[in-house]
């Protein structure tokens, strides 16, 4: 006896149904999770690959299997069947898409709210016109967290972030510095478990602020400040990467993030301010002013393979 | 009735004009189609040679580009040069191919479709195509220079305002003349469209090709302005040092990327709804049923347009932007993938149970139904605003808009000349050859394209020269990926220039088709039809009128 349609279709279906779970969570496309939004946003995603794989695989297979089903015999110069449209199945493909991006959206504003997106304190938006009531460019845009504010406060408030880090771009790295111990660095150290709010400008043209392992990314933007706040929580050396072309060399613009234990780190700062101390002694004591030329460029005639002795003629 | 008496008046009139140009009602010599020629067809072909002449140079600079980057290492060009080459390969594949191959067809197919002897303003027709060689000899021959445009074809400032000045004026004024011919064919679809049907024809009887190019040209119309006045903008403050969208004086480069993207997003609908249209049209006649649901696939492109203006910030998730703005455009673009999937799902069902025939230009069109539906389901994930903050300008974009425009697009471009072919030459081309571009089209797409994906998840940033040794064996397979379609050009060519001069005699309708362009002779005479035709039956009564196409 043969095996009914409805029961193949069905199987089918299940089928289906347990490769895209599995596949959403097994799919391998992601790297390490470092940051708690991380965990979040891979969620996010695991759920939309699942859902999308089931998509492909349904489209692929109806087109797939129509190919070999219906392909035309030869010598059949035959019509096929006039079929002009299906009312209920054209609302049933209308619908079912329309409750998926819903789902998928809904979800979505979930988890941009948990990462802080709405956030006030820590939003993404921050135009310097405080800063400087000079750039009229900015005066628009200044007008803009105003009217966020109102509707967003209630969405999500938040404490002020435990770190903060003001980070600035330009052809071709990264400056970090932090304003509670005056360190600055082209590293950037930050310790397992606290948030950071990174404030991002740019000095030349827009770079754009991303490590992968945090799924997280903002651009900086000449003018004005962004920001991004982020809980590291896997230790390890990462990378900041800029994501937004900013030059010829724009690939080669990146900087190391570590993030480590709160005894880690706050060696670092110990050890960055006493480095920092001795090159700012140096700087004092030899006041260029007071030197001679040639002492002067001693320290770069070596780089440039220049003997003093020649500066020291060219002088004279 | 007045309508019906102006419609015929305007041919007459049109008729007077086109027996001015041309006396001959013979073929065509082939000089017409290096000349100021306003009949459509001539143009029609004009528009699809040129761009594909372009869509080989642009071919070429993607292979470059990938040949850099089969290393980590810079070690091919230098990265000024690199960057030149993607900024290049891009404007050149949207506004020197896609957009003018859609304008192609959209010439050569709508006054035939719908009866008519020529478009509304042949004269208009043909500037609108002449503006198109100088424009894109203008903007290769940047290269010359010594400083051709290297910000990318989006050309945000302050970057594109700091690197090769000459470069970027000539990128601006080459742009500025592709979008002008673009805006004065859109006019030239929309009224031949509304106005020059024939009479028997209304809105419902008229081929989806035409509602495709009648949503196309609205577009057009509404975004192409918006990205005129940016480049317009942008050209000040590079070449008058004014700051509209520089900061050093106090001007919002965000602001030039919120125009930018009004046209830009738009854009890409601009690139693929025409090639919807053509589906529609080839996917009924080779599998010989009517198209399904033709009512919503009509309506999807209109709903498909408009919700197309109002996705744009969705390219600016991480400009700084404020977060209720960034939902509002996360639902938006979520819900375009509603009509999208409703024609789809169509084509699916307008397939099913019909007598579907594997040949070339059939065999395009199921390779796009297969290859865009991979872009559309990552453009559904771009839209959720948490994810795409990950991938936005990674290599997953690179493949989600390659999936899209390529898969899509492109595959729909070589589906439509397979199919009209016969139509414009009276000769068919080789299926065999067909076949193997078919396969190698397909074979070196998904090679070149789908580990791309997992390269910006990965953490592959994109318009880099040099990238992280880790990811070398991928950028390998994308490469050699890419070769295999740089190959896979020749075999077309071949096969289009052969068939065009020896190949096998079409007739008037090899596919048995009932849209008006067949029943007209191949290629079409000068006015298209020796008397105006009078519909007899739908554009896809397959199954119905058996009587009308004979066996």
């Amino acid at each position: 006896m043969k095996i009914p349609s409805s029961i193949w279709t069905l199987l089918i279906g299940i089928v289906l149904t347990l490769v895209c779970l599995w596949y959403g969570q097994n799919h391998g496309l992601l790297p390490t999770a470092a940051s708690d939004e991380a965990n979040l946003v891979d969620a996010l995603f695991n759920a939309m690959i699942t859902v999308s794989l089931g998509v492909f695989l349904l489209v692929e297979g109806i087109l797939i299997y129509t190919a070999f089903r219906y392909k035309r015999r030869a010598g059949d110069n035959s019509d096929g069947p006039p079929i002009e449209g299906n009312v209920p199945l054209e609302i049933l493909w209308t619908i079912i898409p329309t409750v998926i991006v819903i789902g998928i959206s809904v979800y979505s504003f979930e988890v941009y709210n948990e990462i802080g997106g709405f956030d006030v304190h820590g939003g993404h938006q921050m135009p310097m016109a405080q800063k400087s009531p000079l750039m009229s460019g900015t005066a628009l845009a200044a007008t803009l967290p105003d009217t966020v504010n109102a509707d967003e406060l209630k969405v999500s408030p938040r404490k002020p972030a435990e770190l903060i880090i003001n980070a600035a771009g330009l052809q071709y790295a990264w400056i970090f510095t932090y304003p509670d111990s005056e360190v600055t660095s082209g590293e950037l150290h930050v310790p397992i478990g606290r948030e950071v709010q990174v404030n991002l400008t740019a000095n030349d043209v827009i770079h754009a602020f991303w490590v992968p392992e945090f799924r997280l990314k903002q651009d900086a933007i000449p003018g004005r400040e962004t920001r991004l706040r982020f809980t590291p929580r896997v230790a390890g050396d990462y990378s900041v990467i800029c994501a937004e072309l900013c030059g010829p060399y724009h690939g080669v613009m990146k900087a190391t993030i570590v993030v480590e234990s709160q005894a880690n780190f706050d060696k670092w700062i110990q050890e960055q301010l006493i480095a920092s101390k001795q090159t700012l002694n140096q700087a004092v004591a030899a006041n260029p002013a007071n030197l001679s030329p040639d002492e002067f460029l001693a320290p770069y005639t070596q780089k440039m393979g220049i003997q003093s002795a020649i500066i020291h003629q060219v002088h004279m | 009735m007045t309508e019906l008496n102006m419609t015929q008046a305007q041919q007459l009139e049109v008729a007077g004009i086109l027996t001015q140009d041309q006396a001959s009602n013979e073929g065509r010599n082939w000089r017409d189609y290096f000349g100021f020629s306003t009949d459509h067809k001539v143009i029609g072909i004009q528009y699809l040679v040129t761009s594909f002449i372009f869509y080989c140079i642009g071919g070429v600079m993607a292979d470059l580009v990938r040949t850099e980057l089969r290393t980590p290492e810079v070690d091919f060009v230098t990265p000024e040069v690199y960057n030149s080459l993607f900024t290049l390969h891009a404007t050149i594949m949207i506004f020197l191919w896609i957009v003018p191959a859609g304008a192609g067809f959209a010439n050569y197919l709508i006054p035939l479709m719908i009866g008519a002897r020529d478009m509304a303003f042949p004269r208009l027709n043909a500037v609108a195509f002449w503006m198109i060689p100088p424009a894109g000899i203008l903007l290769i021959a940047s290269l010359a220079v010594g400083d051709a445009p290297d910000a990318g074809w989006t050309s945000y400032p302050p970057l594109s305002l700091v690197t090769g000045q000459v470069g970027e004026a000539i990128w601006i004024i080459s742009v500025l003349l592709l979008g002008t011919s673009s805006i004065l064919g859109a006019i030239n679809f929309i009224v031949t469209i509304l106005k020059m049907r024939i009479p028997s024809m209304g809105f419902y009887q008229m081929p989806l090709f035409c509602w495709a190019m009648l949503s196309t040209s609205a577009l057009v119309l509404i975004s192409t302005p918006v990205l005129a006045g940016a480049l317009v903008l942008l050209s000040f403050d590079l070449i008058a040092g004014t700051a509209f969208f520089n900061p050093t004086g106090g001007g919002d480069p965000v602001v030039y990327q919120h125009m930018f993207w009004f046209y830009s997003h738009p854009a890409v609908y601009i690139m693929i709804l025409p090639f919807f249209g053509a589906i529609s049209e080839i996917v009924p006649v080779h599998s010989r049923k009517p198209i399904f649901g033709y009512t919503a696939i009509a309506y999807s492109s209109m709903v498909i347009s408009f919700l197309g203006l109002i996705v744009w910030a969705h390219h600016m998730f991480t400009s700084g932007i404020p977060g209720w703005l960034r939902m509002f455009f996360m639902i938006t673009t979520m819900i375009i993938a509603v009509p999208t999937g409703i024609k789809i799902f169509s084509w699916l069902a307008t397939m099913w149970g019909g007598k579907v025939q594997l040949n070339s230009p059939m065999l395009f069109a199921m390779g796009f139904l297969g290859t865009f539906v991979i872009g559309g389901i990552s453009g559904v994930m771009l839209a959720s605003v948490p994810f795409d903050i990950h991938v936005h300008d990674t290599y997953f974009i690179v493949a989600h808009l390659h999936y899209v425009l390529f898969g899509g697009s492109v595959l729909g471009i070589f589906a439509a000349i397979y199919h009209w072919f016969p139509k414009m030459t009276g000769r068919k081309m080789n299926e065999f050859w067909g076949k193997v571009h078919f396969v190698l089209t397909i074979v070196g797409l998904n090679m070149t394209f789908l580990p791309m994906h997992k390269l910006g998840l990965m953490g592959m940033n994109r318009r880099i020269a040099e990238y992280d040794p880790k990811f070398t064996s991928l950028n390998e397979i994308c490469t050699y990926g890419s070769y295999i379609l740089a190959v896979s050009t020749f075999p077309f060519i071949i096969n289009a220039i052969w068939s065009w001069l020896y190949g096998e005699k079409a007739g008037n309708n090899p596919w048995r088709a009932l849209t008006l362009e067949w029943t007209t002779t191949s290629p079409p005479a000068i006015e298209n039809f020796e008397q105006l035709p009078v519909l007899s039956t739908g554009p896809y009564d397959y199954g119905v009128s058996e009587k009308i196409v004979d066996k």
